[in-house]
């Protein structure tokens, strides 16, 4: 049958499955939302800002095992969307980008609304097609999804010139791809694996280290049975929350610049190390030279070859699938003879309880409401099981810390870029792909006005999120760096003349609260989360404005360099 | 370590640009890059020359693997290999100096392509060392334009990059 490219578009995308696309409309992607606006399969969701768009995309994907699809217009509906490109990549995060293009005879000629999409989205995205003829948009599109989901995941954009949109020819769309020059590795190599088992049942103080990759190639069973059946204690990227239990008592907490002390010094005296998916990022070793001070062999379980030995030298290094992987593993420690070392381990257990012992994320709750009780309240009211946006900054690490994540794809944060503006796109986003859950954005007063016009789509689709603002006042993270590290001179982070967040979420025709005692807290949220269940709820929490996040590692210092609040 | 990297590429458009923007954006050193199609009009090969550590090299190949349209990669100086660039100089070539810079030319093995009353234009294959030192050789000042293609090398004997 012949159809327009828009007609193709539309039907690859439901070839795919896709039920919703998020997007925003413009001058040369208007074939495409004719055909949009003739169908009802897909449910389109208007949002207010490009970035937007592609942020709800990819928490669409980051909460559901389903694959995020945004749409926006040519040239500044790009240029919007790079941001949120550039956040999805960062965080590997499956998702598939259609952008409109000038028609072809007018590209290169600075025409209105052009820009080189492929140009300037090339290094955020794992691969961009521009299509410059119909009879390949098919193909294209197929590649796109392929190509996103598999290996380690992450956006592909497929720009479409406004006239291929408009011109016809027959429509197959492909059942299966091949690609000569991309291949990726599932299985582990069994060999690699023998030697990583071998040094599993040697080791006298082994530490589990597990990040995304956990996450996205959705491990999470495999890796509590893996890990419950060695008994070795395991610590978790900011990524990698939910892949373990937060609540066993195994898991040691996040590790890193803001993580736990027992975590920390697991991590920095271990003599043997199982990191699975995860890339030993400078938020997470602090400096590769303080970490290699303390030998220890390094097991190594990614996807990508190109983590592997990028800032740690790997011992055991294994290319494969996570779960594929763990399989193995565990196959061949039920066929080993021989057991983990259970004194050495008691030994290790013991010095681990005695750093746990330090009740690192304790705090005093004063007059003042402090935001690590707000987000232990949180947990409490939702039972540890809301989907959680975050925003970037203090509230994110608190989040992180007090929020104990037991299932996987319920923590939804920007780690790798670290976009301010992502949280309340993304909790709309996963309310979209969990249509029934409960959705909690945390927030800052700073991070939400990056794209609180937002707060116009939530009505629009009547989303119940319950936005929770631990307002400061401050940019918060650049203000307890001013304070540490700057002596005290708050350079541009206080953030003069907020709104009335009350006020403005009620002109958005939501529900606006403002707590100011800590006796109100509770009391506050089981009103937003009962009585108003089924509305938006922004709850403006007036925090304590020089509260900070500890334990914390200076940038570029090493791991068992904690600065705790106790010190202070 | 200076190292040759030869890499076979889907022959589309934005392929090369995907190469060199990836060594721009992590700060890989290029040397020299040369880059066109194969005896399949489907695949183009390149040649990049980059210093690094092994470390980095290691890096440089397992990015570039990465590479939606990069199909292979190999480091041709892990093993013999053979090189070679081409330049063209177009030197001043009057009075005494028109024979010595033709005896010269005679003695690295180039041609003279080009001749005007004044000038030659002297073609020159061979490793860059040669070339370098063909440089060096001659008089400086004589120089008025050089051109080199950049180093494309291919592996000795049973070593083969195909698909």
């Amino acid at each position: 049958m012949q159809l327009t490219g828009a007609e193709i578009v539309i039907r690859c995308l439901q070839e795919e499955k896709v039920e919703h696309v998020f997007g925003y409309p413009g001058g040369s992607v208007l074939f495409i939302y004719d055909e949009l606006f003739k169908q009802d399969q897909i449910k389109h969701v208007l949002v207010r800002h490009e970035q937007a768009a592609v942020h709800a995309a990819d928490a669409y994907s980051r909460s559901s095992q389903k694959i995020g699809v945004c749409l926006v217009t040519s040239g500044p509906g790009v240029t919007n969307a790079v941001t949120g490109i550039a956040t999805a990549y960062m965080d590997s995060v499956p998702m598939v980008v259609l952008t409109s293009q000038v028609p072809t005879a007018y590209i290169g000629q600075d025409a209105f609304q052009e820009a080189d999409t492929v140009g300037i989205t090339r290094p955020c995205v794992k691969h961009n097609f521009l299509v410059k003829d119909v009879r390949d948009l098919a193909a294209t599109i197929k590649k796109a999804f392929f190509l996103a989901k598999t290996g380690r995941p992450g956006p592909v954009l497929v720009d479409i010139p406004k006239d291929i949109t408009n011109q016809k020819c027959e429509f197959v769309y492909p059942k299966t791809i091949a690609m000569r020059s991309y291949n990726p590795i599932v299985k582990g190599h069994s060999g690699q694996i023998k030697k990583a088992v071998q040094l599993l049942l040697d080791a006298k103080r082994p530490m589990i280290y597990t990040g995304g990759g956990v996450i996205l190639s959705d491990a999470a069973d495999k890796l509590t049975k893996l890990v419950r059946m060695l008994g070795f204690p395991i610590t978790q990227t900011l990524m990698g929350l939910g892949g373990y239990p937060g609540t066993d008592r195994q898991h040691l907490g996040m590790l890193g610049m803001h993580g736990t002390y027992e975590a920390n010094m697991a991590m920095q005296h271990c003599d043997v190390l199982l990191a699975i998916g995860a890339r030993f990022d400078d938020r997470v070793i602090g400096s590769p030279g303080h970490f290699s001070e303390v030998p220890r062999k390094i097991v190594h379980v990614d996807i990508d070859p190109s983590s592997i030995s990028k800032r740690v030298k790997v011992d055991v290094p294994i290319v494969g699938n996570v779960p594929d992987v763990l399989d193995e593993i565990v196959k061949q420690l039920e066929a080993a003879e021989a057991k983990p070392d259970a004194k050495s381990l008691a030994a290790w257990w013991k010095d681990i309880e005695e750093w746990r012992g330090r009740n690192c994320l304790r705090y005093k709750q004063g007059d003042l409401i402090m935001p690590q009780y707000v987000v232990e309240k949180l947990y409490e009211v939702t039972g540890g099981d809301a989907f959680v946006a975050s925003d970037v900054g203090q509230h994110q690490m608190w989040a992180a810390q007090y929020y104990k994540f037991d299932k996987p794809r319920r923590w939804i944060n920007s780690g790798g870029l670290g976009t301010m503006g992502f949280g309340l796109p993304a909790a709309m986003g996963a309310r979209f792909a969990n249509p029934k859950a409960t959705v909690a954005c945390i927030t800052g007063e700073g991070s939400v006005q990056m794209n609180i016009q937002e707060l116009s789509t939530c009505k629009q689709f009547r989303l119940p999120i319950k936005i929770i603002c631990l307002n400061n006042g401050y940019l918060g993270m650049v203000r307890q760096w001013q304070e540490m590290f700057h002596g005290n001179r708050y350079s541009e982070s206080y953030v003069d003349a907020l709104p009335d967040f009350v006020k403005l979420a009620e002109a958005y025709g939501h529900v606006g609260m403002r707590i100011d005692k800590p006796a109100d807290v509770e009391g506050a949220f089981k009103e937003a989360f009962v009585k108003h269940k089924n509305e938006l709820v922004f709850m403006d929490f007036r925090t304590n404005p020089t509260a900070n996040v500890f334990p914390m590692i200076a940038a570029g210092r090493g791991l068992s360099e904690m600065i705790l609040a106790e010190d202070l | 370590m200076r190292h040759i990297i030869s890499i076979l590429l889907e022959n589309e458009s934005g392929a090369l640009s995907r190469v060199s923007g990836l060594f721009s954006a992590r700060g890989y050193n290029i040397e020299s890059l040369t880059v066109a199609p194969t005896e399949d009009p489907s695949l183009s090969r390149m040649t990049v020359v980059s210093v690094g550590s092994d470390d980095i090299i290691e890096q440089i190949t397992k990015q570039l693997n990465k590479l939606i349209d990069v199909v292979k990669v190999v480091d041709l100086s892990e093993a013999a290999h053979l090189e070679r660039e081409l330049m063209l100089v177009k030197v001043r070539a009057t009075g005494k100096d028109r024979e010595e810079m033709k005896r010269v030319a005679d003695i690295f093995r180039g041609r003279i392509i080009d001749v005007t009353e004044s000038t030659y234009v002297i073609e020159l294959t061979g490793n860059t060392g040669k070339l370098d030192a063909f440089l060096g050789a001659i008089d400086t000042s004589l120089i008025l334009e050089t051109v080199r293609t950049g180093v494309c090398g291919i592996g000795r004997g049973d070593r083969i990059l195909k698909v």
